[in-house]
């Protein structure tokens, strides 16, 4: 973390945009349950797999070749900061399952590492989640989840999880690594689900 | 991200088992390594994060939540240390 809570001017509006119980943060904080991976570009690979009626894997080349877009999102880290207007690119999930049929409504973000967590389908579909690989005009560094990371920016940043390698759907929702612990199984900031019972 | 030794969990630990774990010996269930607890790398974030030095795999995950302390130790298939006989 380079900068010091509270150090900058906020600009008009900046208020509104702070789910409750957050702060503004103008570095980009790294937190990780883990060694960061480094896996080489030609053996990543990206796959959708489990409860869906084709499964598709896409090599690093084949993953660029997707239709991508650009994107402005604020996201918001469970543990209080908040970072406005970040700047992606990334593939849509919808792009992902397009011509795929669903037969679950969750899923599993598997990860380099081991790192999970679970989403409600209707949480990664409809425009609101992508797999990230470039933020801030530049390739995503290994520390902030690159090669690609899933980004789904209207819950909290622990659900975008960094170093992503497998989209697993299922039928009933299975826990991930920090909802085990009792980390909310949804987890919007404006509602303030960080812990299960929120 | 870099990741702090196990002293500092030190504290967190011995107010859940009543006493300095630094000192006490884990075997890891993932490759069988064994050795002292202050020698596990530990990631400080949404929870504190203690893994094999040797594998990288999960020893214990530790986090607090509404005033509960919730620990999962299942990458620890025997943690041992010195008691009173």
């Amino acid at each position: 973390m380079s900068t010091t809570r509270g150090f900058f001017r906020r600009r008009s509006g900046d208020d509104e945009r702070l789910p409750p119980g957050q702060y503004l943060e103008r570095g980009f904080p790294v937190l990780s349950a883990g060694p960061t991976p480094h896996t080489p570009l030609d053996q990543w690979d990206l796959s959708i797999t489990g409860a869906i009626s084709e499964e598709r894997t896409w090599t690093w080349e084949q993953f660029l070749a997707l239709p991508s877009e650009d994107f402005t999102v604020d996201i918001h880290c469970v543990t209080t900061w908040t970072k406005l207007d970040t700047e992606w690119t990334g593939v849509s999930i919808d792009t992902l399952l397009d011509g795929v049929e669903l037969e679950g409504g969750y899923l599993t973000a598997l990860c380099d590492g081991g790192y999970t967590t679970n989403l409600p389908v209707e949480d990664v579909t409809g425009g609101k989640a992508w797999v990230a690989y470039r933020y801030d005009g530049d390739e995503l560094e290994p520390e902030h989840g690159g090669p690609a990371r899933l980004l789904v920016p209207h819950l909290y940043f622990w659900k975008s999880a960094k170093w992503v390698r497998r989209l697993i759907f299922r039928e009933d929702d299975e826990q991930g690594f920090w909802e085990q612990l009792g980390y909310h199984d949804r987890g919007d900031p404006w509602l303030e689900q960080r812990y299960q019972g929120d | 991200m870099t990741h702090l030794d196990g002293n500092a969990v030190a504290g967190d630990l011995a107010a859940i088992f009543t006493g300095d774990l630094s000192a006490a010996v884990a075997t890891c269930a993932g490759c069988g390594a064994t050795g002292p607890v202050a020698n596990v790398m530990v990631y400080e974030g949404m929870g504190e994060v203690l893994r094999c030095p040797d594998c990288d795999e999960v020893l214990l995950r530790l986090m607090r939540a509404h005033g509960e302390t919730r620990l999962d130790m299942r990458g620890i298939k025997l943690l041992r240390w010195g008691s009173a006989s």
